[in-house]
């Protein structure tokens, strides 16, 4: 059973530190290699049971959705709380128990714009990690321009008929459920646009895997011929749905951000100036032999740090009751070029050591590395290219105008 | 870490911010600049000092107003919106600094109110070559009876063309590049043997070389201890780069604003020059740095209030990001409003003039970046 916070802070940390060190296996607490990265849903294998236990004992507890309310099996916690929580799981190193797109958007989302009955039914499983989502955003032909999407939703009086093709759907072949964007009103752009999920073991629905140039295939093409929707299964307003893909983007900035696009995921992974001096090599002195690469890494790091004082920040101001609304935007263009400048640095360091694609001969790292570098070209596109987030910063923070 | 200001120090940050719009505007740098002054007004000053700027960072016992350094930041920060030349930095700051951390009782009573009250300006004179270099001092500082008979010069003395007194640091003991053996010194302006060549320079704030030449001090000029005047100078020069960026940001955020308006009012092929994506994207791009720079600064100067063990790495962070940023905007600044940005008659070159001085004052973007390295073992 999750347990009342103690309001007072110290008293929170202590029972917290006390909690996890009972709860948190050994082989959680150390970093995590990609393959034991847990999504959850009906498929999930867990490569490693303990992470099994873990998932579950997190669960339990609420905490993989700690600020969630309780009543929909969030943890409850407030900001503060939640920060202590994660204080304290990066004080032993303890692994992330849940990826998830339903907890860093789809949840979020549905707690301001779902019905009751929808919370109840969806939000505990995502807590779970039961159920596992993926996002029915982009179309083959609206990506930047989201709002010109033409999946075509239907009202067939007891359940909507939905046909068309998403692309870019990252994980569609793993996951439980969709959260969809969908064209109900063909006579106008914005106010045409309906907000529905379903089952993605619904008939008429396909999926087919893209291979990127990392090698890796997260995301496919999907089609939808003839999928039948209850009529429950649409949140808010029929044409009300742009409001809601909005805010979701936001929390879909932020929380790619705030994960540093996943850098976090395994705890302990050197330092770039560790990793650098490691394969470049040091003088006398302790200094990267390398100088320019040691200027040029201590702008990062200085990029890198101004970075998270200003996540810092604007989290202080939010709670101060400043508006921060502009920050989504702001963040989610720096994230995207710091981490898209660390794998360069990254790769830099390496050498020919990071020219390998697969097989003998080259370290195991510093392949992860290189499909990491090129996966992270991935992060000024998904979730809003730059251009985009500029542009956003540009008309809505400094009301720049377009031409008349 | 707090990033939210008080009430007392919302307080001063306007009262500042108006003083310097309503009193020392670009305007007035021009003024001084045309009328030959050399960046020297010594009204302003009294004003300044009735708003009881120079005394933020002293103590009520030697009649100053005791508020923090995030306080001074404001200050800082508003000066460098109008790029008003003052004293403030070398003296409420870097030589205020010096006298609390490292003077003895009877020094902090002489200068501090004085300082406090607007009636002395101090400048520090530390450099010897064209690049911020502290262990590099090589200017001798010999024992003789009952103080030091002190030989060699200083480069580029910020405020140095005016000050009342001088913090010179020299070498009572090994050679230059040693971290040890250095002492601070304050040496009067009228000094024998001190000689002080005014220099014009590109910001028209002016500044000085220094030569000494066999000037002597007695025993009571010493500030802090003999030979170890590294753990008095370290802490004062990174309160000095803390304010100065406090200072660069404040620049950075004019010229913004300047630019930013420009964009909506100037029109080319029937359009605002701010409905060009290009341009949108660039405003963009400086807003996100000013915004990280932003977060540097607050952080350098509430680390300096919390005492924080990574004082000197905020210090080298805040120093270099402002020195990009403020590069990048003036730089801009200067671009975006096409050929008027060129002229004289325009303000945007005075905030790309003022920016090449305060990124090599205390430490460019490369020495800190430099030092950002070692301070983190690599
Ligand atoms: C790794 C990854 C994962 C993704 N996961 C998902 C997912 O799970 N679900 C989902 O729905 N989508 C997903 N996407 C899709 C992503 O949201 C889109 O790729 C993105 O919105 C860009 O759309 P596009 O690819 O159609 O590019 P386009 O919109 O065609 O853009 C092409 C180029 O033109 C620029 N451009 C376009 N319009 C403008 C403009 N107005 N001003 C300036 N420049 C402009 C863009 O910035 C870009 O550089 C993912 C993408 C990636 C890379």
């Amino acid at each position: 059973m999750p347990f009342d916070a103690p309001s007072d802070p110290d008293a929170f940390r202590e029972e917290v530190r006390a909690w996890l060190e009972k709860n948190c296996p050994d082989s959680m607490r150390t970093p995590m290699p990609e393959d034991e990265v847990v999504w959850g849903g009906r498929r999930e294998k867990f490569k490693n049971p303990d992470s099994k236990v873990w998932l579950e004992r997190m669960a339990e507890q609420g905490w993989t959705a700690p600020t969630w309310p309780k009543a929909y099996g969030g943890g409850g916690l407030t900001r503060e709380q939640a920060k202590i929580l994660e204080q304290e799981m990066a004080r032993i190193h303890a692994r992330t128990p849940l990826f998830s797109f339903g907890l860093w958007m789809f949840g979020p989302a549905l707690i301001e714009f779902g019905n009751e009955e929808q919370k109840k039914r969806f939000l505990p499983d995502i807590v779970h990690g039961k159920t596992r989502w993926c996002q029915g955003y982009s179309e083959p032909g609206a990506g930047s321009d989201l709002a010109g999407l033409q999946t075509k939703c239907e009202d067939k009086g007891d359940h909507y008929l939905i046909n068309g093709q998403k692309v870019w759907t990252s994980y569609a072949n793993e996951a439980d459920w969709i959260f969809c964007l969908v064209r109900t009103d063909n006579t106008v752009k914005h106010e045409g646009i309906s907000f529905i999920l379903f089952d993605m073991e619904s008939d008429g629905v396909e999926t087919r895997p893209i291979k990127l140039i990392s090698g890796s295939s997260p995301f496919c093409e999907t089609f939808f011929s003839d999928v039948k929707v209850p009529k429950d299964q649409l949140v808010g307003e029929v044409n009300g749905g742009w409001k809601i893909a909005k805010r979701l983007l936001q929390f879909e900035r932020s929380s790619i951000s705030a994960s540093g696009f996943g850098s976090a995921r395994g705890t302990g992974i050197l330092e770039l100036d560790e990793y650098a001096k490691m394969h470049v090599g040091t003088d006398g002195d302790g200094k990267l032999l390398d100088g320019d690469l040691r200027g040029r890494i201590a702008d990062h790091q200085m990029y890198a740090k101004a970075f998270s004082l200003t996540v810092q920040r604007s989290q202080e101001q939010a709670k101060a009751g400043q508006e921060v609304g502009h920050t989504a935007s702001i963040i989610k263009y720096a994230a995207a070029k710091m981490n898209q400048d660390k794998f360069e640095l990254m790769v830099e360091a390496l050498g020919t050591e990071a020219l390998g694609w697969e097989g003998e001969g080259f370290d195991k790292g510093a392949k992860m590395t290189t499909r990491g570098w090129l996966r992270s070209k991935g992060n000024s596109i998904e979730g809003g290219t730059s251009e985009i987030n500029l542009n956003v910063v540009s008309k809505r923070v400094l009301g720049l105008r377009d031409h008349q | 870490m707090t990033f939210i200001l008080s009430e007392d120090q919302e307080m001063l940050r306007d009262t500042a911010v108006s003083f310097t719009r309503d009193e020392l505007p670009v305007k007035h740098l021009r003024e001084l600049r045309d009328a030959g002054k050399n960046g020297v007004d010594p009204e302003a000053r009294q004003k300044l000092a009735e708003l009881g700027f120079f005394g933020v960072l002293i103590p009520e016992e030697y009649d100053g107003v005791e508020m923090s350094m995030v306080a001074f930041g404001q200050v800082m920060e508003a000066q460098g919106r109008t790029l008003a030349s003052t004293p403030l930095l070398q003296t409420a700051c870097i030589g205020a600094s010096a006298i609390l951390l490292g003077g003895t009782e009877a020094q902090k009573k002489e200068w501090l109110p004085k300082i406090a009250a607007g009636e002395v300006t101090t400048a520090l004179a530390l450099d010897e070559t064209s690049h911020h270099n502290p262990a590099g001092v090589a200017t001798e500082a010999e024992r003789d009876g009952q103080g030091y008979t002190l030989n060699g010069a200083k480069k580029y003395v910020q405020d140095g063309h005016h000050a009342d007194v001088f913090i010179v640091v020299a070498r009572t003991f090994g050679e230059a590049g040693d971290t040890h053996g250095l002492t601070l010194f304050l040496v009067p302006r009228d000094a024998k043997g001190l000689t002080v060549q005014s220099l014009n320079t590109v910001d028209s704030h002016g500044a000085a070389h220094l030569t000494l030449d066999g000037v002597h001090v007695d025993d009571s000029h010493v500030l802090g201890a003999a030979d170890k005047g590294m753990d008095v100078l370290e802490p004062v020069l990174d309160r000095g780069r803390i304010a100065l960026a406090a200072e660069m940001l404040g620049s950075s955020l004019a010229a913004f604003e300047m630019t930013h308006e420009y964009m909506q009012t100037r029109k080319q092929f029937g359009q605002l020059i701010g409905s060009f994506q290009a341009l949108q994207h660039r405003a963009a791009r400086m807003f996100t740095d000013l915004e990280l720079t932003t977060s540097c600064i607050a952080a350098a100067l509430a680390a300096v209030d919390s005492q924080r063990n990574d004082l000197a790495e905020l210090a080298s962070l805040a120093k270099a990001r402002a020195s990009e940023t403020v590069h990048l905007v003036s730089n801009e600044t200067v671009q975006l409003h096409g050929g008027i940005g060129m002229t004289d008659d325009h303000d945007s070159g005075f905030y790309m003039k003022r920016a090449r001085v305060q990124e090599a004052m205390l430490g460019s973007a490369s020495f800190h970046r430099d030092r950002y390295a070692r301070l983190n073992g690599y």
